[in-house]
């Protein structure tokens, strides 16, 4: 099977042609948000303050690393449950989010959000934290520096395995697979 | 013959074991990851467990922790009732560990200070502690680092007598539907049963540090654990919750005597990187 590299920030183009179950690799730049990070945005939109970056088209990967070591960009890095997100989730993608890189089921709410804005839901794989780690090349704390693993990091990607969970028509893979391969 | 014991000791295995069990699985948990990667029928989760196999590798050969959630650290100590501990306060010496594990060790501190207030103690400690007093005079030391994916998704039923074997069996297989996804399937699944409320969730926890491939010694539990990783691995959850036929990698059930009225049930979910360090000191 040919490899297929997505570029991020994500087009509504290439966001169209991605359907559930593909496995792509992703290319570009992505930020790190999760519990912390989300909270703090989302009462900085309260208080009509900008987010700390462009959230148009941008992928936003719920992530918190381990500490690097000296000589690499970041530590260990895989995907933290997206769920705990949902509460803030429909408001970003209301705003332009391009997509999310997670693990775990979603809400309606998010489900709903991901169509109304033609995004998509990515799922790495949850505890391959050391492969995807190598797959990061930059990055950099770019805000909430005070949240440690929790800070939003700006970070360059390149060959990023991920699985689209939910794509633009709202078809989601964790419930079509398992019925798959359901044996009761 | 009483055994002085410096718990010195203690600090320095706990931090070296934090940082072995956050980079290298045991040898049963590696098996049974090499054996469902090749017996694994869905082609999307086969490629998930390659990708974990590929994972480890670079883990162990790079000094990256196999998942950035290094955990809350969970130390089991079993203390022989002849050892006299020397030079400090036991719980110091572990949280001692703990701190310099998780800070040496480039490993993620996940913890913080207050449920509510919440704040990152920046150390990953406290640690959980466990004691127990058993003969002997050595120590018995576990550390197993817990990751919060899939406690998050674990459940305790307190259950009633007519509930019986079909209400356990309910009660595992429903936690582990719901968690699905979540948990970072393939799971390993540590079930408690019988004892009080909270017995009944320290020995679905310790469970969970027991060798995968060995059963209980009870034959009906071992019969029990048998049919419940049958029934677990038919839910089509798979890898990565992507689908495939393997969910759970083992179901490792302990009991203990309860009340003529309860049947507790506690159902402790780990993720693929069931980890523990064990030393006897």
């Amino acid at each position: 099977m040919e490899k297929r590299i997505v570029h991020v920030p994500l087009s509504k183009e290439d966001a169209r042609t991605l359907k559930t179950g593909d496995y792509v690799y992703l290319e570009g730049t992505i930020y790190s948000a999760r519990d912390a990070a989300h909270k703090r945005m989302s009462e900085a939109l309260d208080r009509g303050e900008e987010l700390p970056f462009d959230i148009k088209g941008n992928v936003i990967y719920y992530m918190g690393p381990s500490p690097a070591r000296e000589g690499r960009p970041i530590g260990s890095a895989g995907p933290t449950t997206a769920g705990r997100m949902d509460p803030y989730t429909p408001r970003l993608l209301d705003m332009g989010m391009g997509g999310m890189i997670g693990k775990g089921k979603r809400t309606q709410d998010v489900h709903d959000a991901v169509v109304r804005n033609e995004a998509v839901y990515f799922a790495a794989v949850g505890g391959a934290g050391a492969l995807l780690s190598q797959r990061i090349k930059k990055s950099e704390v770019i805000a909430y520096d005070d949240l440690g693993p929790e800070a939003i990091r700006k970070m360059e990607i390149e060959d990023f395995p991920v699985v689209v969970v939910m794509d633009v028509e709202g078809n989601d893979l964790y419930k079509i697979s398992q019925e798959m391969y359901k044996k009761d | 013959m009483v055994r002085d014991v410096d718990v010195k000791l203690l600090t320095d295995n706990i931090k070296e074991m934090c940082i072995e069990a956050t980079h290298f699985l045991t040898p049963d948990m590696d098996a049974a990851l090499k054996k469902a990667t090749a017996e694994e029928e869905a082609p999307l989760g086969k490629q998930v467990l390659e990708q974990l196999q590929e994972n480890l590798q670079i883990a162990g050969k790079e000094m990256i922790p196999i998942c950035q959630d290094c955990g809350m650290a969970v130390v089991f100590l079993e203390i022989g009732q002849d050892v006299h501990f020397t030079g400090g306060n036991l719980m110091d010496a572990v949280n001692e560990g703990v701190r310099r594990g998780y800070v040496d060790g480039f490993l993620r501190k996940s913890v913080v200070k207050d449920p509510l207030l919440r704040g990152n103690t920046g150390d990953n400690t406290p640690a959980i502690l466990h004691t127990e007093i058993v003969p002997g005079d050595k120590v018995k030391i576990t550390v197993s680092p817990k990751g919060f994916g899939s406690e998050n998704k674990s459940k305790i039923i307190m259950l009633t007598p007519a509930d019986g074997i079909e209400g356990v069996k309910a009660a595992v297989v429903n936690a582990v539907k719901e968690a699905g996804p979540n948990a970072c399937p393939p799971m390993v699944v540590g079930v408690g049963i019988g004892g009080t409320f909270e017995r009944a969730a320290y020995m679905a926890k310790k469970a969970l540090t027991r060798d995968v491939s060995v059963r209980s010694e009870l034959p009906h539990i071992a019969e029990l654990e048998n049919e419940l990783l049958e029934m677990i691995n038919k839910s089509g959850i798979g890898p990565g919750g992507l689908g495939g036929i393997t969910t759970a990698l083992a179901v490792n059930v302990n009991t203990y005597a309860t009340h003529i009225a309860g049947l507790p049930v506690a159902v402790n979910i780990c993720c693929h990187v069931n980890r523990h360090a064990v030393r006897v000191i």
